[in-house]
């Protein structure tokens, strides 16, 4: 019962904060400790039994709607939940007061969406919570009341309404084809015919529109530097993710049979390698540091798709290197938006020269970027920094020497603009500029994700445990 | 539940902890900054003595845990660990007497001895790393706790000095993460082990196994600062006079040329690195970034500089001393980590104190120096004789040894590198010594600040007289049992050959 709650809290916790607007933000913070909870309580009945299916009001499939918890639905989950509380402490001194009265509905909305992506078997309903999803985070993105951001969550309206439309077609196709939305009914029908191709050729276009792997990722710099600190931490950390998360989920059960894979192998390394030098390029030359930091998460995701395209050459460890690398740019990279929040706020510009001393003045700040930029980096010991290591191991394996020397090239053009930021921090600007206070809650969370994302280098062999449950790679494992 | 498992990992947590409460601490409190730092030290020397007594009586200190599957996360104090540990927490000790009386007083003093103990820290933890993963977390924890100290000063020279050394640590880190890496592909364990392990894997992949150890010359290279890869270290020399002392000359380079030590003797094995052909390589390497160095810092007119060229130089004995293949080449180079350690640091601290008194910073500056600052001119000059290697100084001995050994191996040109590079020691060294003793006075100095009982301030003068002292008797009393060279011939009794 447990995965039901999951979803319903949050969204009876959103429309509860839009009926008693005075209390959105006690609602929002319970509800988001009560979803943390729940993950929990989830995490152990996994423990116990192992990954089950959940028949929502008892219909199983091909008539009722089937929930599924494995591993992987539980670390994304409990990433989701953990991420969620921290915005949202975050967010509770972020924005001012109009703001607030529609944060808190939509963001709970967009959280009921995402948990509810994390327990989908069933490629409908993907489909659903992806627009549930979409539409929230657009409405968030335009909260910031710029033009800039008004222009970004424009853009980005257009293309996630695209990318869905692709997506559902591919699933009108795979309906029409093999008569069921179902994932396990489906791949036991799927076969090798035109309809199939179609349809995975579609919805790989949505849905790598959404998670914005280069050259599709024109929107994401202006959609995630323009919201506002805490969206474009979850639009980094999360969202993108999502649609990576159904495309793992698609491949592991329904497209590996059709033999798609070797084309698919080349696509993803080729772009994916591709992102992390453009990415990285363009991210060291930018001057304002959320457009830096937007850039990153491009070449973040060009690396996320180099190691699945090693995953679908058959070398099982690409999957641990996938998930732990989704984790820690998860938490590092939202611990990057929310410090360029605060010295937004701080200095009211996020020129980088003009950092002027934040070392000695914002220390904690400071410090936060510092340990997330090594976690992104991928330098020793952190959740990047072992991603990275299993991304080596496997390109290694494969004996693949261009993306070996992307994934190295990558981290040090990383190390450039991270340190392109922190060398600024100890400088003096030549102009006094005024500033204002922040309070500590907003500097303790980004430093606390930070830390997280460190110690995610420690907890490697326990948390690979617990994603195997329900072993969630299974059919690619058998593969030679 | 043996207590000797977790010392090592003490050790670590003795200078790892106070650098975390040292960084929350606001900038008055001096004196509690202080105890915290002291008493880091003195726990960390108490367990390395601890340590040295339980090893020479062969007991095994080990500590592991699981960092990824069928990787450890593991510490071990052997022989050769525990020489560059005990090198670090001595030196660490006294160059943090030097740095409070340079440093405290002035801004940001917190963050400034939280990053000194970190890279302490990641030092002390290069050093008892048992297996290359281990070796390589702290490697680059070194490499970007010492980034704040180079940029400390927050001046637009400093941050681009900062951007250098990070350029060439980063991208020798990186070389080295793939050659780890790959190595683990093929051997599929990273254990340090006495003659090496790679000979598993060397007739299959012969090619792979020559790759992995250039790329792993390449990367402790950047820090050992061999010959071309040395550019970030005199830059780096704009850092804070301790920073330099204790970091440049012997921390972080030293981290390297132990990482080729490493290396040579407990992953591929001598027998193995020498039937791929890459000694002589290496030996050459050693020899010509020996002769560069020299050559460089002659002509120096920057006091700093000029020792930062010649740690360039003389860092690359340790290196020839492994390259020459034999056991008394190996122990001339090994006991060379703690002669230039105590050498240079002399060198280094004289140079601060004579900035930090007089506002000298230029050798043309230095006319007289010694009739106003006689003692820790004094100091200079015995780590300077000793760097050219006049008896009885520790200098004297490493290239005793080396050139013993290279006779013993059969390598006969080294004698001429040897020859040649302490003509060069004695052309850039001894114009300094003899400006400091011989010639007159100036009028005034040109930033002299006034101490009416000693020449400078105590705490500055005191750290270069012990490391002066310790150089001359470490030659002196070379033949005891528990002199540095006693200790290396143990290590290579126990785990070379």
């Amino acid at each position: 019962m447990i995965e039901v709650f999951l979803i319903l809290l949050p969204f009876f916790g959103g429309i509860l904060s839009f009926i008693i607007p005075k209390f959105n933000k006690v609602i929002g913070l319970g509800t988001f400790v009560l979803t943390l909870f729940f993950v929990f309580g989830l995490g152990l009945q996994l423990l116990d039994k192992g990954s089950y299916y959940h028949f929502i009001g008892g219909w199983d499939a091909p008539l009722g709607i089937n929930l599924y918890v494995d591993g992987l639905s539980l670390v994304m989950l409990g990433l989701t939940s953990v991420m969620g509380l921290s915005l949202s402490i975050y967010a509770k001194k972020y924005f001012i007061c109009k703001q607030s009265l529609w944060f808190w509905t939509i963001w709970l909305f967009m959280i009921a969406g995402l948990n509810a992506l994390f327990l989908s078997q069933d490629i409908f309903n993907f489909y659903v919570t992806l627009e549930l999803i979409g539409l929230s985070s657009v409405a968030l993105t335009a909260l910031s009341d710029t033009k800039e951001a008004l222009t970004g969550a424009m853009r980005y309206l257009l293309i996630t309404l695209l990318g869905s439309l692709f997506y559902l077609l591919g699933v009108a196709l795979l309906y029409h084809g093999f008569g069921s939305v179902d994932i396990v009914i489906l791949s036991k029908k799927i076969e090798s015919i035109p309809v199939a191709w179609a349809a995975l050729g579609l919805m790989s276009i949505g849905l790598l529109l959404k998670s914005a792997l280069f050259p599709f990722h024109f929107w994401l710099p202006l959609a995630h530097s323009s919201a506002p600190a805490p969206i474009s931490a979850i639009l980094s950390a999360v969202i993108i993710k999502a649609s990576l998360y159904i495309q793992l989920r698609l491949w592991s059960s329904l497209f590996i049979p059709l033999g798609a894979d070797l084309y698919f192998e080349v696509l993803f390394a080729f772009f994916g390698s591709l992102a992390v030098i453009w990415g990285s390029i363009k991210a060291l030359v930018q001057t304002r540091l959320k457009m830096l930091i937007a850039y990153s998460t491009v070449a973040q995701v060009g690396y996320l798709f180099i190691a699945f395209s090693l995953a679908l050459g058959g070398i099982s460890i690409a999957w641990s290197a996938l998930v732990y690398l989704i984790l820690s740019h998860a938490l590092a990279k939202s611990a990057m938006f929310l410090v360029a929040g605060n010295l937004l706020h701080f200095h009211g510009h996020d020129r980088i020269i003009d950092l002027d001393r934040i070392a000695q003045r914002l220390p904690l700040s400071t410090t936060a970027f510092a340990l997330a930029g090594v976690s992104i980096i991928g330098l020793p010991l952190s959740g990047g920094f072992i991603g990275k290591w299993f991304l080596l191991e496997a390109s290694i394996t494969k004996s693949n020497w261009v993306i070996t020397c992307t994934i190295l090239l990558g981290g040090l053009l990383a190390t450039g603009y991270v340190f392109k930021v922190l060398g600024f921090t100890f400088t003096k600007t030549a102009f006094s500029q005024e500033t204002k206070n922040i309070s500590l809650s907003m500097e303790l969370i980004p430093l606390s994700l930070a830390i997280m994302a460190i110690a995610l280098g420690f907890f490697a062999t326990p948390l690979f445990s617990l994603m195997e449950i329900g072993n969630p790679f299974f059919i690619i494992r058998v593969q030679p | 539940m043996n207590v000797n498992t977790y010392i090592p990992l003490f050790v670590i947590l003795s200078s790892f902890v106070p650098a975390l409460i040292i960084f929350r601490l606001p900038q008055k409190r001096h004196t509690l900054r202080t105890f915290l730092n002291l008493f880091g030290i003195f726990m960390t020397l108490f367990f390395v003595l601890w340590m040295f007594i339980g090893v020479y009586h062969n007991q095994e200190y080990l500590f592991r845990l699981p960092l990824l599957p069928n990787l450890d996360f593991s510490l071990k104090a052997g022989a050769l660990a525990l020489f560059f540990t005990g090198l670090s927490s001595i030196l660490w000790f006294i160059t943090t007497i030097y740095a409070i009386g340079y440093l405290e007083g002035s801004a940001h003093s917190s963050r400034f001895f939280g990053f000194f103990s970190l890279c302490i820290t990641a030092t002390i933890g290069v050093a008892l790393s048992a297996n290359l993963i281990t070796f390589l977390i702290f490697y680059e924890i070194l490499t970007l706790s010492a980034y704040p100290l180079i940029i400390h000063r927050g001046t637009e020279e400093s941050r681009i000095a900062g951007n250098k050394y990070l350029f060439y640590t980063i991208a020798g880190g990186a070389l080295l993460l793939l050659g780890v890496v790959w190595l683990y592909v093929l051997t599929e364990t990273l254990e340090f082990t006495p003659k090496g392990f790679v000979y598993t894997i060397v007739q299959e992949h012969h090619f792979a196994s020559m790759m992995i150890f250039t790329l792993f010359i390449a990367g402790f290279g950047v820090k050992a600062a061999l010959f071309p890869l040395h550019g970030w270290l005199p830059l780096a020399m704009v850092a804070p006079a301790p920073v330099s002392a204790l970091l440049h000359a012997v921390a972080v380079v030293k981290a390297g040329a132990f990482g080729i030590i490493r290396v040579v003797y407990e992953v591929y094995g001598i027998e193995i690195v020498t039937l791929l052909h890459l000694m002589t390589p290496l030996a050459v390497i050693a020899s010509i970034t020996i002769i560069y160095g020299s050559l460089r810092a002659l002509f120096q007119d920057n006091l700093k500089r000029r020792l930062a060229f010649s740690t360039v130089s003389q860092v690359s004995y340790i290196i020839l001393g492994v390259a020459i293949a034999g056991p008394v080449a190996a122990m001339g180079g090994i006991v060379h980590l703690v002669h230039q350690g105590v050498m240079k640091i002399t060198l280094f601290m004289g140079a601060g104190n004579f900035a930090e008194t007089l506002g000298v910073h230029y050798i043309s500056q230095m006319n007289g120096i010694g009739k106003r600052m006689p003692l820790t001119m004094v100091a200079f000059s015995i780590g300077a004789l000793g760097m050219i290697g006049i008896p009885p100084i520790a200098g004297f001995i490493t290239k005793w040894y080396l050139g013993f050994g290279a006779l013993d191996s059969g390598e006969e040109w080294v004698l001429f590198i040897l020859a040649g590079s302490s003509l060069l020691n004695a052309a850039y060294f001894l114009p300094i010594l003899y400006r400091a003793w011989f010639l007159s006075p100036p009028q005034s100095w040109p930033d002299e600040q006034i101490f009416s009982k000693t020449e400078t301030k105590l705490s500055l003068l005191l750290p270069p007289l012990i490391t002066a002292f310790f150089s001359l008797i470490f030659g002196l009393f070379v033949a005891t049992p528990w002199s540095p060279l006693s200790w290396v011939q143990l290590i290579i009794e126990r785990e070379f050959y």
